[in-house]
């Protein structure tokens, strides 16, 4: 066994490393009371540990059990997935302006969802899954195509290749989605406006249990391939120096990311800024190796969509502001204020 | 550092060195600035043939723009009408007042996505890259919104002005906030702060849109694309484009210095900040104007530029004359399209853009190619 020794600028850095991923779940739980507390019908601190430890009234309970804490639940989990997601694109595709949405996953999201509220009157007849199931197939569908043009037997996936037809098929998909909003009433298009925007509108427990299995299993994985993650980050002839089975990775890593985005835009509507501006954010506060950006990028962006969401609810009560759009008017300034001030 | 594609560019040196092995590029930099330039691949005569019959192709889409439409009006009417006009004549009117307007604004609109498109990309290297990216289409939409959600029935002539203020306001936000950061302007930051200032914008309006209901009066706006315009918003914009446009040209060569990289840009004696300056406000002319008149439409932006590459080679002396050509032919088409297909109704100008472009972009993409 050899201990590492490790040099004092780079003690330092983990240190404040530490302290930054430790403010962040501090954040995230403070966050969390602030937003157990928010909504229409107010329950004291008191109230809610008394309804957290079972001895509540009902009305308390299910207040907080059936519509607050589902609701936490899935922003948490949508802000990380979506995050992770955008990271591992910008790494793979080396370009700061990747996000989920260049592979067509939220373009091919609202297409479903739109077609369906376009063939069906109203939202509300249809049956509840249908929707994300829908928009999750949209999401797949899309990025399949981009995969599947992109896609060289020999070459693998080269970035830019990939982003090309990630734009192209974004904007076919989107001059359908132009063609067919304008053929809809108000009502319909409102409602496909405010899915854009990025509602969280899968608000019970049945939607935390068809976004977990995805986000349990591929945030890890993710995770786990931070190194590979690093290699690939240095573009694809740096990696095949470094051993890297570069296509396979590439394609795995790229499949898991379509596969968290594409599960959390199906329950939560288009959030696209969270997966492009999270993972910048987590650059600046911790720096860019993958095995401590990837948590702190999940961190962040679970923070961001929860104190969104959270905002939104809170701000017009009792009407709510789409939680994609308080991410934009929150996370914008901080991140230029960061750009700013940061020299790299 | 991944934030730029970086191979996009080593092919691009890569491909020098595979045409002219002999001669190193920075090598050559050091004798002579002006051999250096030489050795970046373009092919000048492929270029001058697709500016050319471009051209051709424009003025023939100019033609049929005119003579057809809703109404039927044979060619030597259109050729009366336009030199010995008669306002008593209906058909006279029509291509005077409606048609000749509307068609000169696309041959505008396009060339002036195009090339904004092309220097964007030049300038930041960054192949998503466009004029949105400056924040104008998120700050035109956003101006538009407010318009539309507290001055309801705004005369057109205004909502035009206005989305231009909003689309140049935010440019001008987007360069100060990369200005005033420590260690200046870099291609990496202007991009970034762009895109946020987009989002924040965009979220803005989206917000109005929703608060107040005006989702589908902005789409329908965005949809009519140049049906509105007249011989008043083209004397308005075309000595400002006209300028900008010859801006471009005469900017050209320092805008192929910048896509090599700051470092190259620098050691051939380049001075950046100045160069970019003028960059960012040329397009901020031509796109400002562009979006303010035909809605975010910004896929011509993105498309010509590729387009333009992929067939004069990466020398920008050739790429930016050229997108202004392609960018104008794909408007003009595109709105003939608009009008003709399902007549009197009109397709929305970007979703027949779109369905033009995309299948021949694709195509580009992903033919195999040494070069690029």
């Amino acid at each position: 066994m050899r201990t590492i020794e490790f040099t004092p600028a780079e003690l330092r850095r983990r240190k404040r490393n530490a302290v930054t991923v430790a403010s962040l779940l501090a954040l995230i739980v403070l966050a969390f009371i602030l937003s157990m507390n928010t909504g229409f019908i107010r329950l004291s601190p008191l109230d809610l540990l008394r309804t957290l430890f079972g001895s509540g009234t009902d009305q308390q309970h299910l207040i907080l059990f059936d519509f607050r804490l589902p609701r936490i639940v899935i922003s948490l989990l949508i802000g990380a997935g979506l995050a992770v997601s955008g990271s591992v694109l910008q790494a793979i595709s080396r370009n700061a302006l990747a996000d989920p949405g260049i592979l067509g996953i939220n373009a091919g999201a609202g297409l479903a969802v739109l077609v369906f509220v376009a063939f069906y009157s109203s939202a509300a007849s249809a049956p509840a899954y249908l929707l994300p199931i829908l928009a999750w197939a949209g999401a797949g569908v899309a990025a399949l195509l981009v995969f599947m043009i992109s896609y060289r037997k020999h070459t693998g996936l080269s970035s830019n290749r990939l982003l090309m037809n990630g734009i192209a098929i974004n904007s076919g998909i989107s001059a359908l989605t132009i063609v067919i909003s304008l053929r809809l009433n108000p009502d319909q298009f409102q409602f496909v406006s405010t899915w854009m925007a990025g509602s969280i509108w899968g608000k019970d427990w049945s939607f935390v249990t068809a976004l977990l299995p995805f986000i349990v299993v591929l945030l890890p994985y993710v995770f786990y391939k931070a190194h590979t993650v690093n290699v690939l980050s240095l573009g694809n002839s740096m990696a095949t120096g470094l051993g890297a089975f570069v296509n396979r990775e590439q394609v795995l890593l790229l499949a898991a990311a379509v596969g968290l985005a594409g599960s959390c835009v199906a329950v939560s509507g288009s959030i696209g800024f969270v997966g492009l501006i999270t993972p910048h954010l987590a650059r600046r506060l911790v720096g860019s190796r993958f095995q401590i950006l990837l948590p702190a990028t999940a961190l962040a962006g679970a923070l961001l969509v929860l104190v969104a969401d959270t905002l939104g609810r809170w701000v017009l009560q009792p009407s709510e502001i789409p939680a994609g759009l308080v991410v934009a008017v929150i996370g914008a300034p901080y991140f230029l204020y960061l750009l700013v001030r940061s020299r790299s | 550092m991944f934030l730029f594609d970086t191979d996009w560019r080593f092919n691009i040196v890569k491909s020098i060195a595979q045409h002219h092995p002999q001669h190193d590029p920075a090598e050559a930099s050091r004798e002579d600035p002006a051999e250096a330039l030489n050795q970046i691949y373009s092919r000048p005569r492929t270029a001058m043939l697709v500016i050319f019959f471009g051209l051709l192709l424009l003025a023939a889409g100019v033609g049929i723009s005119v003579s057809f439409g809703a109404a039927d009006i044979g060619f030597l009417t259109v050729w009366e009408a336009v030199f010995r006009y008669n306002p008593d004549l209906t058909s006279h009117q029509i291509i005077q007042e409606l048609r000749l307007p509307r068609v000169l604004g696309c041959v505008m609109v396009g060339a002036s996505f195009g090339v904004s498109g092309a220097i964007m990309q030049g300038m930041t290297r960054n192949p998503l890259a466009d004029s949105g990216l400056l924040g104008l289409n998120a700050g035109a939409g956003f101006a538009l919104a407010i318009c539309f959600a507290f001055f309801p029935g705004l005369p057109y002539t205004y909502l035009i002005l206005f989305s231009f203020v909003g689309a140049a306001l935010s440019a001008v936000i987007v360069f100060a906030l990369g200005s005033v950061a420590k260690g200046g302007l870099t291609p990496v930051r202007l991009v970034l702060a762009g895109v946020t200032l987009s989002a924040l914008f965009t979220a803005f309006s989206e917000g109005l849109q929703l608060y107040f209901r005006i989702g589908q009066d902005m789409a329908f706006w965005f949809a009519g694309g140049v049906a509105g315009t007249r011989w008043m918003h083209l004397k308005i914009m075309s000595p400002w484009i006209g300028l900008a446009l010859a801006g471009a040209i005469a900017l050209s060569r320092s805008v192929t210095l910048l896509s090599l990289g700051e470092d190259i840009a620098k050691g051939l004696g380049l001075r950046s900040g100045p160069v970019k300056a003028a960059c960012t406000v040329i397009v901020v002319v031509l796109a400002g104007s562009a979006v303010s008149v035909v809605g975010a439409v910004s896929f011509v932006g993105l498309l010509a530029p590729h387009v333009a590459r992929k067939l004069v080679g990466i020398d920008y002396r050739w790429i930016i004359p050229a997108s202004g050509v392609l960018g104008a032919v794909l408007v003009t088409f595109a709105d003939l399209a608009a009008r003709t297909v399902h007549p009197p109704y009109e397709t929305p100008i970007g979703a027949l853009i779109a369905l033009i472009g995309v299948p021949f972009f694709l195509y580009l993409a992903n033919k195999e190619r040494r070069e690029l």
